[in-house]
């Protein structure tokens, strides 16, 4: 047992996987020579050498293409996307291709692949470069999405990830890459599609998935050592499949949920996990789920107006109140 | 300072009239004591209080009709403040405003658009407001409840309309009914599993999950009915006495006396009218028959009214013909038909549904021989009627066919004894086996 950084525990997989399969490669802007602008590859180039870790020009389009291509022929591509914002110009060759291949072809290749790529504001990176718009991805049948919020998860999961023979977007996050965590020596792949409950809790259930799933576990150790309440929050781990039935057994058992979200309101991955619990536990509701998300704007570049536009441990601890209020806790 | 509004008790009504305050200014209330009884377009009804406290302000008097929502009194907490502050501007503004700001977009701030409704209510204002007049919101008239708490009213059988919310907006939550539970004793702790331990796999309340189950609202007239009739089946121990009647006579009389009254240009009368005044004929003659057993007491009625059921679509309605002892049989013919005929338009006032001292209920124009009728309470009796048919009886040791009623008459014991409920028929069988005798 370790404890390290996320971007650690991204590194240390990568590599790990690269050991053990040779037909693992790593393809992306800045990640070979200049070792990643987040460095999440730093030092791989020099142990694995320009076949298997391939810096490309600035062409999304172009070498997701490639990755798709490879795939279908039976290597094992990890993309790295500098950001998520940048994933738009690929947009089609995820959506149209990587998605489509495995169903429109009858199954005769699939396409596994790991399209790694960090979202999140909060690092004064302007309205382009700070988007949380993995519900693109979510949205569509055919990919798979993980979210993980803890450098263990980060490794069980891009594991999980790059053993699936379907294509994966791997949302990271960059104010998760410093955080640490306790990682086990040896970690198992983890289970696409399953939500964890992180914190287990009796008075209110909490949802959250990548940097809002650490929020959200913050927020609840705070209430439970401030005011003795005992939120229980579910970590969603995977966006596409959805682990609805975690979410709606803990709402079953709390009668109450706030969904934290980084991602806007309005469709926002909140909307379909508040759907799922008014679908399973409608008869244990006792207060209409509340969602904490960002505000509805391109992200503002300005220090105190993006900090006042990313939904924040505050926000989240309002409408929990707001919410206990509602169900009339310790009344 | 909580107000009491005048409450939607049915489906059309829009205003009703303050019957009666059965409480005084300066009187405590608990929630659930009857505070007033409300005319409604069907029927006098109990207006229960949502809140405790005490009423400070009678703000519509006896007689007087408002619409449903408006204030008809205030409740405090006895200083007075409450008399002083009056009533708010219009029935439901605070939750008015706050509502409409819920429904507005999202302002950009991130959240759900619901946190005005949640906004705890400025101190000293609002909230216990709100919440007075919570059940009557709605569609339907259905309270407003969480689903959890609704499923736990299911569970503990707490009846949603007895309950006051106290969530936002006057919502009903999990700990109202918990809270109602516990006061009235309903909850089963031991073995009634709560929302937080149930399993998911049998969890839900099977009225939910059953599809071919529909649960159809229950009117008024079918709640008082099912409240009244379980009371009268569980408190008063009836007992059956059936004769039966050879009703040969009256018909060819009745026929006999309908060609006369039309000749006159009178009303038809009916073998059940012929009937109704036989038997107040018969409690004139038996008033150990015409009382009533209430609260442990025994009460001698003095005059004789008399129910006739009605059946309607929405349920069963009673209409009274007061003094029926003393009215012909045409009168009686006469004011029953007009009074079934407003039933069936709804337009009966409720003061012609109480009073009855007796009732009769006739099954007969369905071809029921005889039947057993529930007691219709505070009453002490109902006979019911059956269907007239020919039979074969033996009469002077020779086979006859004759016209044959039979009549049950359903006593509560406790008011009335075999004997005399046995002498009461005795009477009225010789009475319509001697027609001539009822228009005497």
């Amino acid at each position: 047992m370790a404890v390290i950084t996320y971007r650690q525990a991204l590194h240390d997989t990568l590599r790990e996987e690269m050991l053990a399969d040779e037909n693992v490669f790593l393809i992306g802007e800045e990640i070979g020579v200049f070792e990643g602008s987040y460095k999440i590859t730093a030092g791989l180039l020099d142990e694995f050498g320009e076949k298997r870790v391939r810096d490309t020009p600035i062409a999304e389009e172009g070498f997701v293409g490639a990755a798709v291509g490879a795939a279908m022929l039976g290597l094992r591509p990890v993309v790295e996307l500098m950001t998520i914002n940048f994933s738009l110009l690929a947009l089609d060759q995820i959506v149209n291709h990587a998605a489509k291949i495995y169903g429109m072809f009858g199954g005769q290749s699939n396409a596994p692949m790991v399209l790694r790529t960090p979202g999140g504001g909060g690092q004064q990176l302007g309205a382009t470069h700070s988007q949380n718009i993995e519900l693109y991805y979510a949205f569509v049948p055919g990919l798979k999405v993980v979210a993980p919020s803890t450098p263990a998860d980060a490794k069980a999961l891009l594991k999980a990830s790059m053993a699936d023979n379907d294509p994966v977007l791997f949302l990271e996050n960059l104010a998760l890459y410093n955080t640490k965590g306790e990682v086990p020596d040896e970690v198992a792949p983890a289970e696409i599609g399953k939500a964890g409950v992180v914190r287990p809790g009796s008075d209110i259930t909490i949802i959250g998935y990548s940097r809002m799933a650490n929020v959200a576990t913050q927020v609840a150790d705070q209430l439970q050592q401030d005011e003795g309440i005992s939120a229980e929050v579910v970590d969603l781990r995977s966006l596409r499949p959805l682990d609805r039935e975690t979410v709606v057994e803990s709402v079953r058992k709390t009668g109450c949920a706030v969904i934290a979200e980084d991602d806007w309101l309005t469709y926002g991955v909140g909307a379909e996990i508040a759907a799922s619990i008014s679908d399973g536990a409608f008869d244990y509701l006792d207060a209409p789920v509340r969602r904490v998300a960002a505000a509805e704007v391109p992200l503002p570049y300005a220090k105190p107006l993006e900090r006042a536009a990313l939904p924040s441990a505050e926000s989240l601890t309002t409408a929990v109140h707001q919410t206990l209020e509602a169900v009339g806790h310790r009344r | 300072m909580t107000e009491i509004h005048m409450p939607r008790l049915s489906d059309t009504m829009e205003e009703g009239v303050i019957s009666a305050w059965r409480k005084q200014v300066g009187e405590q209330i608990n929630r659930g004591d009857v505070v007033a009884d409300i005319e409604t377009d069907k029927a006098v009804m109990e207006l229960e209080a949502y809140d405790d406290g005490v009423l400070e302000k009678i703000l519509i008097g006896e007689g007087e009709t408002v619409p449903i929502g408006t204030p008809i009194g205030l409740l405090g907490d006895g200083s007075g403040s409450a008399a002083e502050s009056g009533p708010s501007e219009s029935p439901g503004s605070a939750q008015q405003s706050s509502g409409e700001k819920s429904g507005s977009e999202p302002q950009g701030d991130g959240q759900s658009p619901a946190p005005a409704r949640q906004d705890p209510a400025p101190a000293g204002q609002g909230s216990a407001a709100d919440s007075g007049d919570a059940s009557q919101d709605g569609p339907r008239n259905r309270p407003k409840a969480s689903p959890l708490a609704r499923a736990v009213a299911r569970e503990k059988g707490v009846d949603l309309s007895t309950v006051s919310g106290t969530g936002p907006g006057g919502r009903i939550i999990r700990v109202d009914i918990e809270a109602a539970a516990e006061r009235s004793g309903t909850d089963q702790p031991s073995t009634a599993p709560t929302a937080s331990t149930r399993d998911a796999s049998t969890g839900a309340p099977a009225a939910v999950e059953d599809p071919d189950l529909e649960e159809i609202p229950l009117s008024n007239i079918r709640k008082v009915t099912a409240k009244r009739l379980t009371e009268s089946k569980q408190q008063a121990p009836h007992f059956y006495l059936t004769s039966a009647v050879d009703v040969t006579d009256l018909v060819s009389f009745r026929a006999d006396l309908n060609e006369r009254l039309q000749a006159a240009g009178g009303p038809k009368v009916s073998v059940n009218d012929l009937v109704v005044k036989a038997c107040a004929t018969a409690l004139r003659a038996n008033p150990s028959v015409n009382v009533s057993f209430r609260d442990e007491k025994l009460f001698q009625h003095k005059r004789v009214h008399l129910g006739v059921a009605v059946a309607l679509d929405s349920g069963l309605v009673v209409p009274v013909i007061p003094d029926a002892d003393r009215k012909s049989v045409s009168e009686i013919a006469t004011e029953g038909r007009e009074k079934a005929e407003r039933a069936r338009d709804g337009k009966l006032k409720p003061d012609e549904m109480t009073g009855s001292t007796f009732s009769v209920s006739n099954l007969g124009m369905f071809g029921i021989e005889e039947f057993s009728a529930v007691i219709n309470p505070p009453e002490a009796a109902i006979l019911a009627v059956g269907a007239t048919r020919e039979e074969v009886q033996v009469r002077d040791g020779e086979f006859a066919v004759r016209k044959m009623l039979r009549l049950t008459l359903s006593a509560d014991h406790r008011a009335v004894d075999g004997a005399v409920g046995a002498v009461f028929m005795q009477q009225l069988t010789g009475l319509l086996e001697d027609p001539i005798r009822i228009i005497a």
